[in-house]
């Protein structure tokens, strides 16, 4: 099974343009930002919603609470994909009850993950109201889940994966489709 | 590195494996601080939790990890059961093993027996105690909670007092410890402290002059005096506090900040004073919660999820690259 770059969905100064009109769609939707935080799922969730806040933060001046949410104890096929995934830990350090929350991954796809995050941030507290921003939603969702923010939507099918590479992660800053090949 | 199958000891787990469950205890740790203390990640797994022996607060605390993971436990008590009645280990393990338990706890007063069952069944097996063998839960718990404390696991010299002949604690914490470079020294009166010690590890010493013990230990771990382990009255209780009680005083010749851990039930006026047990160096109530969370670490990684070699039907559908 190999891997092969079909084609290359955004480029470097594209990712940081949709992040900008991304973290300005989040403040001029939430009111004010009263009570809004914004929650990275790890990995690269996490990677990208540090990016709107340092946007929002410029740009506003509202100084943003951001959490780190780490799904792997909620996921619903770990009886199924093998040995555990290793932890790596949630950090919220403020209470979650009645806040705003903006969750952030890099790719939407079937929900699950988001369906875990919910459970997760559920265990911590009741928010005011849970939204969703993704770079990419690439459809094929297997949840009722829907992204309130989306960088951009991208028609894929089973086969094909979204990868999202960061320069903080991957050393390169591009989003490209590939696919497996046998 | 190795993913692991059964925990039955500390002597055979390499640094990197130690390591990597200290590390994924830390979230386990944060948890217990959750409003909502209940996950679904071990939603309808079920843990056999099997103790030959008396034990309260380490069968609590397992039942309580699986609890918490939202598994499901199948207790089993030495004194309410078959095994009074003369059923063999094996027989008793083989018939909770007929009830399909994801995985078994397994306290047993004789040395080995944890690996006598992991070799005959098909689930993983994680040693809650056996005989004088190990206590690796005890010893991991500890290490996370001298990790925490002291910044970090290397090089410190650590001073055990007490019962080290007869204690699987000592035996589990000596192996763990000294992968890390600890210099040990074991004291306690002679009769449980023999030379032979020694040669378990490199830089063990052994000594029954516990001013000598103490002097520039960086943690003391104090031991109870089992009682129900010994077969002769070996020693009074007044000449046990007269020589190897900690006080007060005597923590005073370990470095200021020096830790004292106890793996419980402490004796208060008997292996430790009570202003030391209460005293802001004492950890005991830290080694519980840690050990709360070191148990939820080793069971989610243990019980949770498929055999390590087994196929990834659902692997290839995700999209996460993480």
């Amino acid at each position: 099974m190999r891997v092969v770059e079909k084609r290359q969905l955004l480029s470097a100064e594209e990712i940081n343009r949709t992040l900008q009109r991304l973290a300005h769609e989040i403040i001029e939707k939430s009111e004010g930002a009263k009570d809004l935080a914004i929650i990275g799922v790890r990995r690269r969730g996490v990677t990208l919603a540090d990016r709107l806040v340092r946007s929002i933060r410029a740009f506003s001046r509202a100084d943003v609470p951001m959490g780190i949410l780490d799904i792997s104890l909620y996921r619903d096929d770990l009886s199924t994909i093998g040995p555990q995934p290793s932890l790596q830990g949630t950090e919220i350090a403020f209470p979650v009850d009645n806040r705003d929350l903006v969750v952030v991954d890099d790719v939407l796809y079937t929900g699950r993950t988001i369906r875990a995050a919910m459970n997760a941030l559920f265990d911590l507290g009741r928010p005011k109201r849970i939204r969703l921003c993704v770079l990419i939603d690439r459809g094929h969702r297997e949840l009722p889940v829907e992204a309130t923010f989306v960088g951009r939507d991208v028609q894929t099918s089973d086969t094909e994966i979204v990868e999202v590479r960061l320069q903080e992660m991957d050393g390169e800053e591009r989003v490209v489709l590939v696919d497996r090949v046998p | 590195m190795q993913r692991l199958s059964h925990l039955l000891g500390t002597e055979n787990l390499t640094r990197e494996q130690i390591t990597f469950i200290l590390d994924q205890s830390k979230p386990f740790q944060e948890f217990q601080r959750y409003p909502l203390k209940k996950l679904a990640t071990l939603r309808g797994k079920t843990v056999a939790v099997a103790f030959f022996e008396s034990s309260t607060r380490t069968r609590i605390s397992f039942t309580t990890a699986a609890a918490r993971l939202g598994a499901d436990t199948m207790a089993l008590q030495a004194e309410s059961s078959s095994v009074k009645k003369g059923e063999s280990l094996i027989d008793t393990v083989r018939t909770i093993e007929a009830m399909r338990p994801d995985g078994i706890v397994i306290r047993h007063a004789s040395s080995g027996a944890p690996e006598f069952v992991a070799e005959r069944l098909e689930i993983p097996v994680l040693n809650a105690g056996d005989g004088t063998h190990e206590h690796p839960t005890q010893a991991l718990l500890d290490a996370l909670t001298i990790r925490d404390r002291k910044g970090g696991l290397e090089g410190w010299n650590i001073t055990i007092l007490g019962d080290i002949l007869h204690s699987r604690v000592a035996r589990s914490n000596i192996h763990l410890l000294t992968k890390f470079g600890a210099r040990i020294t074991l004291c306690g009166p002679a009769m449980w402290v023999p030379r032979e010690l020694e040669n378990m590890a490199p830089g063990l010493r052994c000594t029954t002059c516990i001013e000598e013990a103490l002097e520039g230990a960086d943690v003391v771990m104090v031991l109870r005096v089992q009682t129900e382990r010994i077969h002769e009255p070996a020693l009074a209780a007044e000449e046990y506090i007269l020589g190897y009680q900690l006080t007060a005083k005597r923590l005073r010749l370990a470095r200021p900040d020096a830790l004292v851990l106890h793996p419980g039930p402490m004796i208060r006026g008997l292996e430790i004073d009570p202003v030391v047990a209460d005293g802001a160096q004492s950890c005991v109530l830290e080694q519980v919660t840690n050990g709360l969370a070191v148990r939820m670490a080793l069971l989610y990684h243990l019980i949770g999820g498929a055999p390590v070699d087994a196929p990834h039907p659902a692997k290839d559908r995700s999209n996460a690259s993480d």
